[in-house]
């Protein structure tokens, strides 16, 4: 198959036993984690600014530098507003539970060969399940908010979400049966070719299934001012709504890591100390979710709805079949054919789907 | 068992977070379908036809200007057209050149904010909006170079313009108008073939042609339903049967294909601009009327084409110095009223898309 | 509609925006660097000549607001009048520029300030001590060109470079 690999994973095994190794993990991982939102925060204001032609915020500090640190302690320094009629528990309980999954997601993402806080051998699908938590953190605020757009707003981002679900595991499969085995350190282990070559499919859904589940452009259609309100955190104000702030940004983290660990390669490259190449490798992939952002307009709730399940679900199913043809019929060291039949197939199955589905309602008869 | 539901009614309200004005919109909603639709307006009556009454016909140009703020140079024309129909003032050839180049300057700004506004309720995070803003930008230091304001430039007068053009503006505005095309198909690019925008913006708010002729709609509106009429052809004032120009249309009358008309129609005004400068004269550029004008009495209706569609003044005059009776007949109010009509069976993400496009000012619809 | 590849109309927008990140950006960053403005530029608060103005208040007459105060004595030896008070309320005025035009022996200017806000409403008030020309209070060149002539040039947005590093 395709998993014969130059290198053994190696275990995770640090001197000084197992508690030392979760301790220095946790540090690095919250390092890691609060780093890098402020990093995505700063390189969205400035990169979309100078795609529109225009400077991002350069006052604070050199080059704007701490703007994401000015941007927390505004935050931080507003008042906290209660609804009168809000659900208290449900509403203090509601950031927390949203931001948690969000952090437990990191625990199985590979910095280096064995570098990571716990080599589970269900690896991807420990992240496909934690992250699925997250909705039900949205509608519980939705509901303690006592409003009703509110309301609407998280019904529809927990449809959103669930529906979405079902492309993103399929697209996840297909890459296990490439690589063998559910842990992802040994996925990143196992791409001799990187995995964007071998899937392109599967890299598109996943990216469009990614994005919409993290209600980023061009499905970020609850934050935004065609939606009469702001959503499920409108009733939300000082710290908790850092925390949805928060938990967005992290949320692109973790889909930046592992769009990065499940098709980039990982921390795999040639000069480099690995952890600066999977640095490198997140903000490229952050980089193209700003460019996207940027550049397209916004879909509608039942075109999105439609292209969940009457585009990227038959596709994911189709590549998943045709993944698994390939890999039983290709043998090792003629690899390279896989990654021409993948774009061939990419390339027909798009333009079939494209002439033959609408996606969306016309206009309905009142 | 079915599942009954009942409609209930949302306030899209007068401060909106998208563009266009103080306006306001109760829809009610089944589900996510709008079923009924009522505008309300009125939140920027100014009292402007009353005022005409109390000032003198040349103290009434700066109220002009507030009309339709974002294109101040049209209004000003529309209204001193009138007032010399109606005193028998004949204007000077520079001058009707001059008035020609300025008002299809303003069409293409006017243009910009427009489209970029709509793409802009299309969702694309302000991108294509400061795109065309920076056009603009350029258009608006020539006007001020001209005028020395930026939005309501007071400019032309009863006769003529307030003052010739610097000797820097001619070839500032060749080479405005050299690398305008490049810049149009640029923007197009951006967003003309995008999937999605195809998707949200065709097909939808379709304006049928007997629909839009039977409620008096004018200007992008009326031609990208299908319908060739542009009063600058039909019945051309201050010059512009000299010069040669086409008028796009659409097909269908959606929302697209009125942005796409309005892009067509930058692309002329740019054409239109570069004969006017070929064949610009030399000479004076205001004709003599006395300080306070008194038309003979009479009334007259004097309609022109700015960017909105058909700006019409109907003026009353008895002889003294001020109006007797000023009427504006506003072409987006009367744009407006196909909105009911456009938006019922569409969700309200398309509501708001297809009140981008049909571009009103409310300067104009509230007077 | 079909374009030859699914995505292709997607991809020519992507290829606009990118190109704009190797392009210099157009804002000025305003205290520190500021653009020059028109030299026709019908600023806030205007120039009055002592000398040449007579008092007729065909100012005040053309105004459309009604925000020049003029007021007037007679009986002085050369038949002239004399001006006790001019004061211009440059809270109701609009900047239209008529009175500007309408003088006949050419006493009246526009200025050329942009940032003059107050704290107090009765403080935007001008009168005639403070409209006088001095050096910092400068007169723009509207409707008199050759007073225009000596003002630096505008700042135009066709001038200025950006398309290569």
């Amino acid at each position: 198959m395709l998993n014969a690999v130059s290198f053994q994973a190696l275990p995770p095994d640090w001197p000084g036993g197992f508690w030392w190794h979760w301790l220095v993990f946790t540090i690095i991982i919250l390092a890691f984690v609060v780093g890098m939102v402020m990093a995505f925060i700063y390189t969205e204001r400035r990169a979309m600014a100078r795609m529109q032609a225009r400077l991002g915020p350069n006052r604070t500090g050199p080059f704007g530098v701490l703007q994401p640190v000015a941007d927390a302690i505004k935050v931080l320094l507003k008042e906290d507003i209660i609804p009168n009629k809000a659900d208290k528990l449900v509403y203090w309980l509601a950031p927390a539970v949203a931001f948690t999954p969000a952090l437990m997601i990191f625990a199985v993402i590979p910095f280096q060969n064995g570098a990571l806080l716990a080599d589970l051998n269900i690896g991807i699908l420990y992240v496909a399940a934690v992250s699925s938590v997250t909705a039900v953190g949205i509608f519980m605020a939705g509901w303690s908010s006592s409003n009703k757009y509110s309301l609407l707003g998280a019904m529809r981002d927990v449809a959103v979400v669930v529906s979405y679900e079902v492309p993103l595991v399929l697209s996840i499969a297909s890459v296990v049966l490439i690589a063998g085995s559910l842990s992802l350190n040994q996925i990143v282990v196992s791409q001799t070719i990187p995995f964007i070559l071998l899937q392109p499919l599967g890299f598109i859904i996943f990216f469009l299934a990614g994005s919409a589940e993290i209600n980023r452009s061009p499905f970020d259609l609850l934050e935004a001012d065609s939606e009469i309100v702001a959503g499920f955190h409108t009733e939300y104000s000082g710290m908790k709504f850092a925390m949805f702030y928060l938990v967005e940004y992290a949320e692109a983290l973790a889909l930046s890591c592992i769009i990065t660990t499940l098709f980039l390669g990982g921390w795999r490259g040639p000069f480099l100390p690995p952890w600066l190449w999977f640095v490198i490798k997140v903000m490229a992939v952050f980089f193209l979710m700003v460019w996207v952002r940027t550049t397209l307009p916004r879909v509608r709730i039942d075109q999105l709805m439609a292209l969940a399940w009457k585009v990227l679900f038959p596709l994911a199913l189709l590549n998943l079949l045709f993944t698994a043809i390939q890999v039983l019929a290709i043998p090792m060291a003629m690899s390279w054919l896989m990654i021409v039949i993948n774009f061939a197939l990419a390339v027909i199955l798009i333009t079939l789907w494209a002439r033959l589905f609408k996606v969306g309602w016309g206009r309905v008869e009142v | 068992m079915a599942l009954k539901t009942e409609p209930f009614a949302v306030n899209i309200g007068p401060a909106h977070p998208s563009t266009h004005g103080v306006f306001r919109m109760r829809a009610t909603l089944d589900g996510e379908v709008i079923v009924d639709l009522e505008p309300v307006f009125g939140y920027l009556h100014r009292g402007v036809e009353k005022l005409a009454e109390e000032r003198t016909y040349t103290g009434f140009i700066p109220l002009t200007d507030r009309l339709d703020y974002l294109s101040s140079m049209a209004n000003n024309l529309g209204y001193c057209l009138a007032v010399e129909k109606l005193a028998g003032i004949t204007v000077p050839e520079r001058a009707m050149y001059l008035r020609v180049i300025l008002a299809e300057l303003q069409r293409i700004a006017s243009h910009l904010i427009a489209v970029g506004a709509f793409l802009n309720d299309a969702g694309a995070f302000m991108t294509p909006i400061l795109y065309m803003i920076r056009e603009r930008e350029k258009i608006l230091d020539l006007l001020e170079m001209v005028s020395g304001q930026r939005l309501t430039y007071n400019f032309m007068r009863i006769g003529g313009l307030s003052q010739d053009v610097p000797e820097e503006f001619l070839p500032a505005l060749k080479k405005f108008v050299d690398e305008m095309p490049r810049w149009i198909e640029e923007y197009e690019q951006l967003l003309k073939e995008n999937e999605i925008l195809i998707a949200r913006a065709k097909g939808v708010g379709i304006l049928t042609k007997e629909t839009a002729i039977n409620i008096g709609a004018s200007g992008p509106v009326l031609r990208a339903s299908g319908v060739k009429w542009d009063i600058r052809k039909a019945d051309p004032y201050s010059g512009y049967d000299r010069f040669e120009f086409d008028i796009p249309t659409g097909e269908t009358g959606d929302s697209y294909d009125r942005y796409r008309v309005r892009v067509e129609e930058m692309r002329q005004s740019v054409r239109i601009i570069k004969q006017a400068m070929e064949q610009l004269p030399a000479g004076p550029v205001r004709a003599q009327v006395p300080h306070l004008i008194r038309p003979p009495a009479g009334e007259t209706y004097t309609h022109i084409e700015v960017p909105k569609g058909e700006l019409g003044f109907y003026l009353v005059s008895d002889n003294s110095i001020a109006p007797y009776r000023l009427h504006i007949r506003a072409p987006s109010l009367i744009n407006l009223t196909a909105l009911r009509e456009m938006v019922l069976g569409w969700k309200i993400a398309d509501a708001i898309l297809i009140f981008g496009s049909i571009d009103i000012c409310m300067g104009e619809v509230d007077r | 509609m079909k374009s030859k590849f699914f995505g292709s109309g997607i991809m020519k927008g992507m290829v606009v925006t990118i190109k704009h990140l190797f392009r210099h950006p157009v804002t000025a960053q305003y205290p520190e660097q500021r653009l020059n403005p028109s030299r026709r530029i019908r600023g806030v608060g205007l120039v009055w000549s002592q000398t040449r103005c007579t008092g007729c208040a065909t100012c005040a007459k053309t105004c459309p607001q009604g925000a020049i105060r003029i007021v007037t004595s007679a009986s002085l030896p050369d038949n002239k009048y004399k001006v006790e008070e001019y004061e211009v309320d440059t809270g109701y005025c609009i900047q239209c520029g008529l009175c500007v035009e309408a003088c006949p022996y050419s006493a009246l200017y526009f200025g050329r300030g942009i940032e003059k806000a107050r704290y107090r409403r009765g403080e935007l008030v001008e009168t005639k001590e403070a409209m006088m020309e001095t050096p910092d209070r400068e007169v723009s060149g509207y409707f008199y060109p050759e007073r225009a002539a000596k003002l630096p040039k505008q700042t135009l947005l066709l001038e200025k470079i950006w398309e290569k590093k």
